[in-house]
């Protein structure tokens, strides 16, 4: 069953607005709750992450080149959804729109009813570290840190140097849990060379989720594996998203490793060309 | 937190950061050594400036001088009698110094002061300069201990051992002259009718000796007086070879003052001086030669520089100075006379020591020489009323600090016109300030060398950031601020700035420390003396290390490097996540 936006509404030329309230009272859970500045907030109890019509251009010297051009697409609270597409479909580009990388031309990112968009520089830099983990193609790991070092990256910027200092042996225990999970706890001191491809992948994902996000975006965890290491890495998302309910939103060009999703939405041309349902996929 | 980390984890991993800094470690290095040195010298030298000159001087502008100086020190007394602690009425005239040596007449411009020793001593340490009150140290090895004690006063006298090295050589002198008189006597009869029968017949003896300077002149003696030398050993200390073996034979001291003898010659033997192409040097006084032993009238303390000359051993290497006027000795000294026209006046004066200030301006120009006897040469005693001239009154302060004030209140007692009033500084401000102005452009200079070095952690910093990219977007991914991935880079400038003025400080206090080996080691490698002690005067380089200068050295580089890094740090501040990770 599909509960995206997009079928509801048509795109107006005044999409930035908030939505109107009447149109979230017309949703199936009718659950209004105020919120911050009294403002009512569309209630959608399982909808964790919408983006409602989402354009955005990129420059390339003289040239607008359009990546997005009125992308809709919602998230549910535990849902693995993945998107397919076209090199330059846009993919990447609503990915990073989504985990608040970078602001849309026009339209809105939701966050369990909020607009979060438009929220300050601030607020932004510190909701990518509580609420979104990301991982990548590259695994994007520092190579001046060890393993463990870069999952507790995102402890350390949340903190101050003091406060760190106290929460030091929480997080550490934390970081262990977390690798060991992801089976790399014989790894915690090792520079991130000395680890394989499928490792380094691991280690990212548990840098992404030691801080303990709602959503985990993963910008082609496979890209740069082999088929056998990109098969774990999946089994591992996998995991997390049946056993602790982690909601994912994976971004990948492989129709195969797509399919093992929830969901699949597929992007051409910066616009949704179709959304299907494999339900069967969480077997 | 993680700024911290990842700036240290920098600052330990990317040796090529390192590099960058190795410049403005260097830089520091070199401003702290150069300061050091500069302010060593400078110390040094205001030191050997000040030496010699009181703390306040009042010079008339007239080389006549004032009359009554107990008059002007009674007004000065009163004006500002509370900040004096001595004063002393000196004349200074220009002069010229004459003396034979090595068979030709050696004539040096000088500065004639005259002094009375007690009271200059009062108002600046004119003890400490002089020969006699110093021991002779070589390589640490006293080779004549002080010929007077410190507590003695500065006197004209002769110390016993100048006394004795005069005794002897008149005696000599008298004892040639009857050796050649006798020779003269045996030899010819009358020899009147070769010369100029005007004159006397010692005189005319003699002439051609004093005028043919070369070597037949000297090779005559020897001759002459083979076999009375046998007789008289005593009296010919040229065969000495080093130092140290007459009671006032100077080190070095290797020749002799064999053609001062002729010259004496006359004036034991010469008639009363006519006036004559030969007077310039010719005795004037004759009555002090007449109780020969004894020291003239005149006495004057010689300034080392204008009596000696360094000679390097050709076998040692070893630098030495060689005198060629020792105390005990008479020179001819010129000068002019006070009053309308001057004139030109010449007299004899005993050389009674030998001063050294360590400051070549003043041991090559100055000569001080007995207050009341150049009062009466120049004729600046009043005959009527015994009222001395003189050019010049020296004052020391009892706290250097109020010279400004001294000199303000003198100057409004002593008109400008005729008086000059000045503190030592104002006298030497050409030379103290080009030491300050030379100082000042070589901190200038230096300071650019630290500013290329910022440019150099610039390039290396915007090289580091572009390499860094992927890892700025992920910070920025993980939530990091701008704010704090320009921090990074910010601190990791300060990190880089701080090791590298630490090491430069901790190298060039060291460089400081051993300065003096350091050039030992650099002169054994060059074979070259990088320090003459023969062009500087120091026996050693001298340094000072200012806590304040080094701070801020540390600092101004520490501040360069942090400002060389704002621009890379900037830059990946405002990287774009989305950019940074796409690029590949």
């Amino acid at each position: 069953m599909t509960t995206t936006l997009a079928g509801t509404r048509t795109r107006t030329p005044d999409i930035i607005s908030f939505p109107p309230a009447g149109e979230a009272r017309s949703h199936s859970a009718p659950r209004v709750a105020p919120g911050p500045n009294g403002i009512e907030t569309i209630p959608m109890p399982h909808t964790l992450l919408t983006a409602q019509a989402l354009e955005k251009t990129y420059r390339k010297g003289q040239h607008k080149v359009p990546v997005l051009r009125g992308v809709e697409v919602a998230i549910r609270r535990g849902e693995f959804l993945s998107i397919i597409g076209q090199s330059g479909s846009g993919k990447s580009t609503l990915l990073h729109l989504l985990g608040l990388l970078d602001v849309p031309d026009i339209g809105e990112i939701h966050f369990e009813g909020q607009r979060i968009d438009d929220l300050s520089a601030k607020v932004r830099d510190e909701l990518r570290n509580r609420a979104f983990g990301f991982i990548f193609q590259f695994y994007h790991l520092m190579p001046e840190l060890t393993v463990l070092e870069n999952v507790l990256m995102p402890m350390m910027i949340r903190d101050s140097f003091f406060k760190y200092q106290r929460n030091k042996r929480r997080y550490d225990e934390q970081a262990r849990e977390i690798l060991s999970k992801v089976r790399l706890d014989h790894r915690l001191k090792h520079r991130p060379t000395e680890l394989s491809g499928g490792e380094m992948q691991r280690a990212a994902i548990a840098r992404a989720l030691v801080a303990k996000p709602q959503v985990l975006l993963a910008d082609e965890p496979t890209g740069n594996l082999d088929s056998q290491t990109g098969g774990e890495i999946m089994e591992l998302l996998l995991n997390l998203n049946q056993q602790d309910g982690l909601t994912i939103v994976m971004v990948t060009h492989d129709l195969a490793i797509a399919r093992q999703a929830h969901r699949t939405v597929k992007l051409d041309q910066g616009r949704i060309q179709s959304q299907n349902e494999v339900v069967t996929s969480a077997g | 937190m993680y700024k911290l980390l990842l700036c240290l984890r920098y600052l330990r991993t990317r040796y090529i950061a390192l590099a960058s800094i190795v410049s403005v470690m260097l830089g520091v290095a070199t401003m702290i050594v150069v300061n050091s040195v500069m302010a060593g010298f400078s110390t040094e030298m205001r030191d050997r400036i000040h030496g010699i000159l009181a703390d306040v001087i009042i010079e008339t502008n007239s080389l006549d001088g004032t009359t009554n100086p107990e008059q002007h020190m009674e007004l000065i007394r009163k004006t500002a009698g509370e900040y004096i602690d001595g004063m002393t009425a000196t004349v200074e005239v220009y002069g010229m110094l004459s003396f034979q040596y090595g068979g030709q007449y050696i004539t040096r411009p000088v500065t004639l002061v005259g002094i009375e020793p007690e009271g200059k001593a009062k108002v600046g340490p004119l003890v400490d300069f002089l020969d006699s009150y110093r021991p002779i140290v070589e390589d640490k090895v006293v080779l004549r201990p002080p010929l007077r004690s410190m507590n003695e006063p500065p006197s004209w006298n002769l110390t016993p051992a100048a006394a004795l090295y005069r005794k002897q050589w008149m005696a000599r002198q008298q004892w040639m002259l009857e050796q050649m008189r006798e020779d003269d006597r045996m030899d010819h009869e009358g020899e009147g009718e070769l010369f100029d029968p005007g004159k006397a017949e010692a005189e005319a003896k003699v002439t051609p000796v004093e005028h043919n300077e070369d070597g037949t002149a000297v090779a005559e003696t020897p001759k002459e007086s083979a076999d009375a030398a046998r007789q008289a050993p005593d009296f010919l200390p040229e065969i000495v070879p080093g130092k140290h073996v007459g009671p006032g034979n100077h080190e070095g001291m290797v020749i002799q003052e064999r053609p001062k003898a002729f010259t004496r010659q006359p004036e034991a033997a010469a008639p009363p001086a006519a006036p004559d192409p030969t007077e310039l040097f010719q005795p004037q006084a004759q009555p002090e030669v007449a109780d020969a032993q004894g020291p003239m009238e005149g006495r004057l303390y010689v300034g080392l520089g204008l009596i000696s000359f360094p000679a390097e051993d050709p076998n040692t290497g070893k630098v030495q100075t060689l005198l060629m006027v020792r105390p005990g000795d008479d020179v001819k000294v010129s000068t002019v006379t006070a009053g309308r026209p001057p004139q030109a006046v010449h007299f004899n004066a005993t050389v009674v020591d030998i001063f050294k200030s360590g400051m070549s301006e003043y041991d090559s120009n100055l000569v001080f020489c007995n207050l009341e006897y150049l009062q009466k040469v120049r004729g600046m005693i009043d005959p009527t009323t015994d009222s001395r001239a003189v050019t010049s009154i020296q004052i020391k302060l009892k706290q250097y600090a109020d010279s400004k004030q001294v000199v303000d209140r003198l100057q409004s007692v002593f008109p400008a016109g005729v008086y000059t009033v000045r503190t030592w500084e104002q006298k030497q401000g050409p030379l103290l300030a080009a030491v300050e102005v030379e100082s000042a452009i070589l901190n200038v200079l230096l300071f650019m060398i630290i500013a290329v070095a910022g440019f150099g952690i610039l390039a290396i910093f915007f090289m580091i950031v572009v390499e860094k990219t992927r890892d700025i977007g992920i910070l920025k991914a993980l939530g990091a601020s701008s704010n704090g991935v320009m921090s990074i880079f910010l601190s990791y400038g300060l990190g880089l700035g701080v090791v590298g003025s630490g090491v430069g400080v901790a190298i060039g206090l060291l460089f400081v420390r051993y300065i003096n080996q350091i050039e030992a080691v650099i002169t054994w490698l060059t074979g070259r003396k990088v320090f003459d002690e023969r062009i500087y005067y120091f026996p050693s380089i001298p340094t000072n290390v200012n806590a304040m200068m080094v701070v801020w050295v540390a600092l101004g580089a520490i501040a360069i490097a942090i400002l060389a890094s704002i621009l890379p740090a900037r830059r990946a501040a405002r990287l774009h996540p989305v950019e940074a990770l796409r690029w590949e």
